[in-house]
């Protein structure tokens, strides 16, 4: 077992609104181990952002509440830490990736500058030394001509290139952790396939641990080691992504899952729907808050928040249908036969 | 886990599915866009000081000079007199009352500041939208004319145009509106053209609506609020303005009183009657800070940014 | 074969000046048959979006022809003629947000065609058919009254698509409809335009960026790279048998919800190759064609499969 690097423990995050308290975090736990990637995914408004946002602390307070929990960062809870000393958390240990590359640059300074400046802020190194880092880091990331780029303003650079870039920036100080908040989504099909394996890639050579932030299930399961479904503030299920993908045991998981076409859908089937929309995180709903959209809801759901089920060493889900006097529910007809095909493929593949 | 020992009755873990009428169902009492905005701004402790400062000053300048015992341009012989019960802001050097004089004063100058907003919104509107949607080479011309007139001197052009018409209030009016539309001309122009390009607009034109359908329907109501906050801005500089003016000896000729001329006549007897002074400058400031007020509640009560 | 409801011959749209323009349509022609849904696919800027804008005259178009029944759209002066035509054609647009006025309600918003075209003048037959309209969307007479920003990014989809309805139009085209929306919603939504294209004989124009979603949704499918058209043809051919080397690698990038063959993903890049004004559609067999000079078809197939 490898070493873990970030531990989250009940962390409640609300912020406080014109309209009241809402609770956009509502207790959220896992762990990241060194080398790792975790993807957290969810619906918008599902607290999937926030708990990202969260870990670098930058919910702004107020309107944010940190309402209870740690982060422990390699042991050090960093929720006590001040603002003076999170900005050497940031960057150096912890960096991040925003969604959209347009407006994470900033546009009146040259890419260079932009690389070089992180790499002075973080490490004792002379200018031509942190300039000869930028042009290695812009190689890294796959940039051609990257003596050239290095002088050039974000708006010469395109979407995927400046994609690119805002990753060379966050790698500029070796960052142990990467926080990537839905750094495809703003992307094109073909790009965003790129910078999947370019993250991939520096993984591999340097050992960092992502937790990526995503609402695509294919990403997911191109990148994730572990995945983590939030729903309403809450993790709902957490295991490894063959166990997610193959094996998943929450209802929402299900419906996630079901509700995407893949490229064998029969086009004169509909796709499985979730009815309604999330609930209000002002006043959660009592019991299971998924239950009021969940086909295969019980009276105790309406009642009683379940506690995370342990399926296996590492796999869990935050279900009453596991309890064991619960009824024996299979996995949907539809996402079922997916999966089959899925894995009949692989044996095809396999001989 | 302790949960998991719990004994749950087993009747709980019947299936019951979807509760349906739940799944469409919206959970907030149904509000108005400007209901939210009221209930936003009656939030804003300084915006509703504003407003009952606002209320006051209007509702004195209708009824004191109405029901007053004194009259604002009646000489009574006791000159240059100190505040006192009878005199509430005292007297000046002609031995007119000065709490009448400051209140006639506030109807000139919120006449002044009210008429010259209006104007503005006026040409303002039509100026901005036209410019707007027509877009173009029309655009370009329109706002080009704005940009010379802005260029101009104002001063100049306001010492000029006074010099030739004689003080007097519409002067003072057509002065302070030469060039005060073009703030709002500017304002709603740009309203415009990021409104004209947003989805509703264009889903309006594919339904085959008209240039007549497309304002009156979707330009004006969602430039109304950014329409509001300038006119509210206007009035104040419009009254500075005057004031500053008047102050300059351009303003409404005696025996007329505006609260700028006040000030004037109040500045030469500085050492021996403060109170002509201070009386006519404290409302100056506290009108203008009253609207400054409402309108800063106003945009911020209308700021998308902060709606959820 | 069935009847071609709109025919694009040569279709262009330039944008800036004349002498330097910005071809963001650049001489497209496809046809459209009645009760399909042809799905358009392609890259952000690579003028799918304008496309549909130029068919349903949000654009003046630069040159060629859209024939909606036989007719030409773009030649149509006379307000009563356009008119007609608004009635035909309609459009879904992509964002929730931005779609519905912020100052009006649903009903209004659903309502503002019949005030355009004077139609249900009879305040309770106004009010049946906002109604009617509201429960084929899946929502109810009491969301008449609500306030577009009280509504979650689904039901403000959904009430864009009922006002797109109001008209009864027999041609819709939707631009991105769901790509703003989260997973388990557009699910719901795409079903709903399914269920609606079924009852009332729709056809569609289906813009989008996300092949698995429009492969589901589409009959056919035409994939447009950089203001052309270059390969169209019913939906299962384009994903099972791509010959154009640009579909073949926007197949190739997308990823699906299966870890294992994720692990084993190859993507083909991509590089454009400049095709002179030689290059004309060919055919694969009668239904599936490839934009491209002769010489780079028959490069094509050759390292085609099929």
């Amino acid at each position: 077992m490898s070493e873990t690097i970030l531990k989250v423990k009940d962390l409640k995050i609300n912020f406080k609104t014109y309209a009241g308290i809402v609770q956009a975090v509502r207790g959220v736990n896992f762990e990241l181990n060194v080398g790792e990637t975790l993807a957290i995914v969810g619906e918008s408004g599902s607290g999937k952002s926030v708990t990202s946002n969260a870990l670098m602390k930058l919910i702004p307070q107020p309107p944010g509440i940190y309402e209870s929990g740690e982060i422990l960062f390699n042991g050090r809870d960093l929720i006590p830490l001040s603002d003076k000393e999170m900005t050497k958390v940031r960057g150096n240990d912890i960096a991040m990736i925003f969604q959209d590359p347009m407006t994470s640059l900033n546009p009146t300074m040259k890419i260079g500058r932009q690389i070089t400046e992180v790499i002075l802020k973080h490490k004792k190194v002379t200018r031509s030394d942190a300039k000869n880092r930028a042009i290695e880091l812009l190689t890294q990331v796959g940039i051609p001509m990257p003596e050239k780029r290095y002088n050039q303003y974000p708006h010469e650079f395109s979407g995927g290139m400046r994609q690119r870039v805002v990753i060379a920036i966050a790698l500029a100080a070796d960052p142990k952790l990467l926080i990537a908040d839905e750094p495809t989504t703003a992307l094109d099909v073909t790009i965003q396939a790129q910078i999947l394996e370019l993250m991939k890639e520096i993984q591999k050579k340097s050992n960092t641990s992502i937790i990526f932030i995503t609402h695509d299930l294919g990403v997911v399961a191109n990148i994730a080691d572990r995945v983590a479904v939030m729903y309403a503030g809450q993790i709902v299920e957490y295991g490894t992504v063959n166990e997610i993908f193959y094996n998943p045991k929450h209802p929402y998981t299900w419906g996630l899952l079901g509700s995407m076409p893949d490229l064998d859908n029969k086009s004169d089937e509909l796709l499985r729907t979730i009815p309604g929309s999330p609930p209000d995180l002002i006043h959660p709903p009592k019991g299971d808050a998924f239950a009021p959209r969940n086909e295969f809801a019980m009276a105790i759901d309406y009642e009683k928040e379940p506690p995370m089920f342990q399926v296996s060493e590492t796999h869990f889900a935050k279900t009453w249908l596991l309890h064991p006097d619960a009824p024996e529910i299979p996995i949907p007809d539809a996402v079922a036969r997916r999966i089959e095909g899925f894995l009949a493929k692989e044996d095809q593949v396999n001989g | 886990m302790s949960q998991h020992d719990q004994k749950i009755d087993k009747e709980l873990f019947r299936i019951v599915g979807v509760q349906n009428e739940e799944a469409e169902k919206l959970s907030n009492k149904s509000v108005s866009f400007w209901k939210e905005v009221f209930l936003r701004f009656s939030q804003n402790k300084l915006a509703i000081i504003g407003l009952i400062v606002l209320m006051a000053v209007i509702l004195m300048a209708i009824f004191v000079p109405v029901f007053s015992q004194y009259n604002y341009r009646e000489q009574l012989g006791v000159y240059n007199a100190a505040p006192s019960l009878s005199h509430w802001f005292g007297t000046d050097d002609l031995g007119r009352d000065v709490f009448v004089r400051v209140w006639e004063g506030a109807r000139i100058s919120l006449f002044i500041g009210i008429t010259a907003a209006v104007i503005d919104l006026i040409i303002g509107v039509l100026w901005g939208s036209i410019s707007g949607l027509a877009g173009g080479r029309v655009d370009n011309i329109m706002m080009r004319i704005a940009d010379v007139l802005t260029a101009v001197p104002y001063l100049l052009v306001v010492i000029v145009l006074l010099v030739v018409l004689q003080p007097g209030l519409v002067p003072m009016i057509i002065a302070l509106s030469i060039t005060g539309w073009i703030n709002m001309a500017r304002i709603v122009r740009g309203e415009v053209l990021s409104i004209k390009n947003q989805e509703y607009v264009l889903a309006a034109r594919t339904l085959g609506a008209n240039t007549k359908h497309l304002i009156i329907r979707h330009l004006i109501p969602n430039a109304l609020g950014a329409i509001l906050v300038t006119m509210t801005l206007t009035v104040p500089s419009a009254i500075f303005t005057e004031s500053f003016l008047s102050y300059l000896g351009l303003g409404v000729p005696a025996p007329t009183a505006s609260w700028g001329t006040m000030a004037s006549e109040g500045n030469n007897a500085i050492t021996n009657a403060p109170w002509r002074l201070l009386f006519p400058a404290l409302f100056i400031s506290l009108t203008i800070f009253a609207f400054n007020a409402v309108g800063d509640g106003l945009r911020d009560a209308l700021d998308p940014k902060l709606r959820k | 074969m069935a009847k071609k409801l709109v025919e694009i011959k040569n279709l262009k749209q330039y944008f800036g000046s004349p002498s330097n323009p910005i071809k963001a349509v650049d001489g497209i022609s496809f046809d459209i048959y009645e009760g399909e849904t042809l799905g358009l696919v392609g890259e952000s800027g690579c003028g799918k979006s304008t496309t549909g804008r130029s068919i349903i005259r949000l654009y003046d178009i630069t040159g060629g022809e859209v024939l909606f029944n036989g007719e030409n759209v773009h030649d149509k002066k006379s307000g009563k003629d356009l008119k007609k035509f608004n009635r035909e054609m309609q459009m879904i647009f992509q964002d929730p947000y931005a779609s519905l006025n912020p100052r009006m309600t649903a009903g209004e918003i659903i309502a503002e065609g019949f005030i355009i075209h004077g139609l249900y003048k009879n305040k309770k037959e106004r009010q049946e058919k906002i109604t009617s309209l509201l429960e084929a969307v899946g929502l109810n007479k009491e969301h008449a009254n609500r306030y577009a920003h009280e509504f979650s990014g689904g039901q403000r989809q959904r009430i864009g698509i009922a006002r797109a309805l109001s008209l009864d139009p027999s041609f819709i085209i939707a631009d991105e409809p769901i790509s703003a929306l989260d997973v388990s919603i557009q699910a719901q939504v795409v079903n709903l335009l399914k269920q609606i294209q079924k009852d009332r004989g729709l056809t569609y124009l289906f813009i989008a960026h996300d092949l698995s979603m429009v492969k589901y949704i589409s009959d056919r499918i035409a994939v447009m790279y950089s203001g052309k058209i270059v390969e169209v043809g019913p939906a299962d051919d384009i994903y099972n048998s791509p010959v154009h080397p640009y579909t073949k690698s926007l197949l190739s990038a997308i990823p699906l919800p299966d870890p294992i063959s994720e692990t084993k993903r190859t993507r083909i890049p991509y590089t454009h190759e400049e095709q002179d004004e030689t290059a004309s559609f060919h055919p694969v067999n009668d239904k599936h064609f490839v934009y491209g000079t002769e010489k780079s078809f028959q490069k094509w197939m050759n390292n085609t499969s099929i």
